[in-house]
């Protein structure tokens, strides 16, 4: 903390003798870039992280698919990377198989789309859009980040234990993952896979606790809540998703690893297993469904959210227009908010949960559809007239619109307890999911990346090769996921190793559907490397940036392009209006940023808009309290 | 065959990528140096196009790749309830295929109609109360109806099964199904207990329960047609799920909490074999809970008789007593007498007390 207070008093110091070298307070390498605590270098290291287990988390894909799309194929070739996970005839071991689909959900799920997103953006956005020094918490925030690496260490070295590393599926059901005797997987990989969760959890709090903070007390003078970009609200209210789901998760782990090591029988009961029958009477295993789905529910939101708030502004400000209907967008935000808490036993319509229940889940799972049309109607009404500029980060956040759609449609009919009863846990669900929360968060990723890389390194990302990697990835992603909706339509269960027992020859008449699948899956992975090298490259060796490359109006393109240790060289801007001021009518630029007061564009103001001027003295006033704050 | 849309794609990729590096060529050529403003307008239009054409070919590889996988969807339906949620799949998919459609051509064709015009301005419209009630009320609706619709076709299938339906148990296990069914003598299933579990009564059936003396454990699910059947499902060590694609028959079986569904067949093993033209079709059982392994192969024969056909194959099959006479010394005394009517058989057993103690009970 003292670290934190000691670095803001030298910022405002600064402000105070004018003294633009700001790199006299220079910190050592391992200050400045490992253990940092400056919120930018922070969002850095999370993206980098998420990037590589983006990659990690891809190719686990690229083997089991593989093995479904080529159940024939010798996998001998990678043995000298899977060792004997390659079984003597060449076939992937069918353990390790479900090790493959545990490990990418989980993966991608945690390591990538929630740290890997939110994680990069909430760190590197937050204080740059509303205005503030850094974090509420420096310190705080450099913990979230290194008791994230420490949970990637684990989770990582977990894969190579020679029992492997968990396999009960992400969701990690008990009794599956509480018997080592069940499956090889449910010994010390589950065990790494639950601390690692637990360091991930603490992570997670640290972050959105500072999340939260910052943007209830940081925001610059004049940065109401209506003015804040559709951004910091996203971010906002993931955050406090994750604040109130994650614990939920902690407590379901907890009672997990007592299940599992000290005898207790909180999931487990009536259990003959291997010739033995186990002592555990009266637990539940749909107690732990419940608690995990309270976080895993949520956790599809806390993953989309952050890529809807960030496709929301890159839509505006690429459409060179308003984002339309500006508070619907909060209003469904915080309608999706409310209503992830209480959806969650959806997944579990046919766990033997009581069908009532089902019933009640049923009709609010389908009242969270709304919010969501809602949102994608308002994205499509934003490009409706617009001046489209397609820069990278526009292409992946129409895709993102087009694939949240397409994915979501399909929530419709697994809402429905009585269609989810044949299609649960098919190639349906996985379809719908990957589109919805996979792919879609996935673009936003992208988008963000591609938006906001000048920001991060002052350099541009090369454009050309962000087209390319934008149409393999969004032709790529619909040829893999669109098909699995057959393959779920015609009964095909999920983590299969294989489909021969579904007898009748159902097997052989996908078995193009599913090569062209992995083949697709292949390309789509592959293409990935155009942006690995184009990111890497232009951190470097990239054009420089100009400052605001993409005529934005949030206060992040008004921070030097490079910007230093608390982000603006003197005073932090204030803020006048909403950041959605594109093509205003009469202002001879397309853009305002938001520190433009309405005094100076007496031409374009609304008729409303001329009484802010009043106002503005008051917040010049702010001033002064807010530069005491930074002082506490 | 698929390889037609794998074509289409190859060749939307060559497309995409020949036209956006020509217009990177061309880009180098024009501009020279510094000017944004044509890189711009060229590589956007390309992008613009892009999205439209993506478009055309998304819309006819969705079309045709439907129609060519349509057949190998599972045949229709072979339960009573099934036949309902089948048509409230396609109802449901109907209606979210046209807003699905809608709206992703919307998207894109605005995407390729808006594309940046430095002689035009974008149109400031930053909401429409009316335009955004029009759009919620409506999903809202929609939402309401199939809801509704889907609510009491869950209801009718999670109702308490009819009084006269065949009890049948399924006990999962890794990797396989135990069938039990309750007899024809009491058509009650006797009690279990996870703690009698041995190699031969591999279900832990309790043989202090009289309803347990006539249950007869099977390799294969067979299925009366035209009957209510009421499965009571269970697992042994971990989740597993009883999953009837054909039937459209889902549940978990979960260790410690017995669970049901009850469905009634309509079609007979012989029918669908008829109607699909395959004279080796069989109905399945599989499991859809990953559960270890064996997951993939948890796989059992199901076959549903006519009414008389699947009477007579009850009536073949033999009591677990009957085949492990053994396990009459697990039977408390004052119930040996009844349990010993199911022994086959045998010089010693059959003296006259015994089938005295039979007649008077």
């Amino acid at each position: 903390m003292s670290t934190a207070l000691s670095t803001a008093e030298e910022i405002h110091a600064h402000d105070h003798d004018h003294d633009h070298e700001h790199e006299h307070h220079e910190l050592g390498f391992i200050r400045k870039y490992i253990f940092s605590e400056d919120h930018k270098t922070i969002a850095k290291q999370y993206l980098i992280s998420g990037i590589l287990w983006a990659f990690i988390g891809g190719s686990l894909s690229i083997i089991f698919r593989l093995q479904l799309g080529f159940p024939e194929m010798t996998l001998e070739w990678l043995k000298p990377i899977l060792g004997t996970w390659i079984d003597e005839s060449g076939k992937l071991d069918k353990e390790f198989y479900l090790a493959l689909v545990t490990m990418h959900g989980t993966i991608m799920v945690f390591f990538v789309l929630t740290a890997g997103l939110s994680g990069t953006f909430s760190n590197f956005l937050i204080p740059l859009q509303i205005g503030a020094r850094d974090m509420a918490s420096g310190f705080i925030n450099m913990l979230s980040y290194w008791f994230f690496f420490l949970s990637s260490v684990i989770m990582f070295s977990s894969l190579f234990l020679e029992t492997g590393p968990a396999s009960g599926g992400w969701v990690i059901y008990p009794p599956l993952s509480a018997l080592p005797q069940a499956m090889p997987g449910s010994g010390l990989g589950m065990t790494m896979w639950l601390i690692s969760m637990t360091f991930f959890i603490v992570s997670s709090l640290m972050g959105g606790i500072n999340y939260i903070c910052t943007v209830i007390n940081l925001r610059t003078r004049g940065m109401t809540f209506t003015r804040m970009p559709l951004t910091i609200w996203s971010f906002f209210f993931t955050a406090v998703l994750g604040l109130l789901s994650f614990p939920v998760l902690l407590s379901a782990a907890l009672l997990l690893i007592f299940d599992r090591s000290f005898g207790t029988s909180f999931y487990l009961s009536e259990i003959y297993i291997q010739g033995q029958a186990l002592p555990n009477v009266g637990g539940s295993p749909i107690l732990y469904q419940h608690l995990f789905w309270f976080l895993g529910h949520p956790e599809v939101y806390i993953v989309l959210l952050p890529a809807l708030g960030m496709t929301s502004e890159i839509i505006a400000t690429n459409s060179r227009k308003p984002i339309f209907g500006y508070r619907a967008m909060i209003g469904s935000m915080m309608g999706i908010t409310v209503l992830a808490f209480i959806v969650w036993a959806h997944h579990m319509f046919v766990t033997g949960m009581n069908p009532f229940l089902g019933s009640v889940f049923m009709f609010l799972t389908l009242i969270i559809a709304v919010p969501s049309a809602v949102k994608a109607f308002n994205y499509i009404t934003t490009l409706w007239k617009g001046n489209l500029v397609f820069t990278p980060a526009m292409l992946f956040s129409i895709g993102l619109v087009s694939l949240f759609i397409s994915g979501g449609v399909t929530g419709i009919i697994l809402g429905n307890s009585a269609l989810d009863i044949n299609l649960h846990d098919t190639y349906f669900v996985v379809a719908h999911f990957h589109l919805v929360m996979g792919a879609a968060s996935f673009f936003g990723l992208m988008a963000g990346v591609y938006h906001w890389f000048p920001k991060m390194f002052g350099r541009m990302m090369n454009k050309t090769l962000g087209y390319v990697h934008f149409w393999f990835t969004f032709v790529g992603v619909y040829m893999v996921f669109f098909p699995m909706h057959y393959i779920g339509i015609a009964g095909f269960p999920r983590r299969y190793y294989t489909f021969t027992a579904l007898g009748n020859d159902g097997m052989a008449a996908f078995t193009n559907m599913n090569s062209f699948i992995s083949i697709a899956a292949i390309i789509t992975f592959t293409a990935q490397a155009f942006f690995a090298f184009n990111f890497f490259y232009s951190i470097f060796k990239g054009k420089k940036a100009p400052q605001n490359p993409w005529n934005s109006n949030t206060l992040e393109w008004t921070t030097p392009v490079n910007p230093g240790h608390g982000n603006w060289e003197g005073e932090i801007p204030a803020v006048y209006r909403w950041p959605y001021d594109y093509s205003k009518p009469g202002s001879a630029l397309d853009f305002i940023p938001q520190n433009v007061p309405h005094s100076a564009t007496p031409e374009s103001n609304l008729p409303e808009e001329n009484e802010e001027i009043a106002k503005e003295k008051e917040i010049e006033g702010l001033l002064g309290a807010q530069n005491e704050s930074y002082n506490r | 065959m698929n390889f037609l849309i794998g074509l289409l794609s190859i060749i939307f990729f060559a497309l995409s990528i020949a036209v956006i590096s020509k217009s990177m060529k061309l880009n180098k050529k024009l501009s020279g140096e510094d000017s944004d403003e044509v890189a711009l307008d060229s590589a956007n239009n390309v992008n613009a196009t892009g999205m439209l054409l993506f478009w055309l070919f998304g819309t006819i590889a969705g079309v045709w790749s439907f129609l060519h996988s349509k057949p190998d969807f599972l045949p229709v339906a072979a339960s009573e309830h099934g036949l309902k949620t089948d048509s409230m799949f396609w109802t449901s998919m109907a209606v979210v295929t046209f807003a699905f459609f809608i709206s992703n051509t919307l998207l894109f064709y605005f995407a390729f109609r808006y594309r940046h015009d430095k002689n035009r301005k974008a149109t400031f419209y930053p909401v429409n109360h009316k335009l955004e009630l029009i759009w919620t009320v409506i999903p809202a609706i929609v939402m309401a109806i199939l809801v509704f619709t889907g609510w009491r076709t869950w209801r009718d299938i999670t109702s308490q099964a009819p009084s006269n339906a065949a009890v049948i148990e399924l006990t999962g296990h890794q990797f396989g199904w135990y069938v039990r069914y309750a007899g024809v003598d009491d058509s009650q299933l006797g009690h279990i207990n996870y703690k009698l579990i041995d190699e031969t009564n591999n279900l832990g059936i309790d043989f202090t329960d009289k309803n347990s003396f006539d249950d007869f454990t099977a390799t294969e699910l067979h299925l009366p047609k035209g009957q209510p059947v009421l499965l009571k499902i269970r697992a042994q060590d971990v989740l597993h799920s009883v999953y009837l694609p054909f039937h459209r028959v889902k549940m978990d079986a979960v260790p410690g909490m017995p669970t049901k569904f009850w469905f009634t067949p309509n079609i007979s093993t012989d029918e669908m074999r008829a109607k699909l033209g395959k004279p080796d079709f069989n109905f399945k059982l599989n499991c859809t809970e990953v559960c270890g392994r064996g997951h993939f192969g948890m796989s059992i024969t199901v076959f549903v008789d006519e009414p008389e056909d699947y009477k007579k194959w009850v009536a073949e099959q033999k009591p677990f007593l009957a085949t492990n006479p053994s396990y009459l010394d697990k039977v408390p005394a004052n119930l040996k007498a009844k349990a010993s009517k199911y022994i086959p058989a045998e010089p010693i057993a059959t003296d006259s007390t015994g089938t005295e103690a039979v007649s008077v009970k």
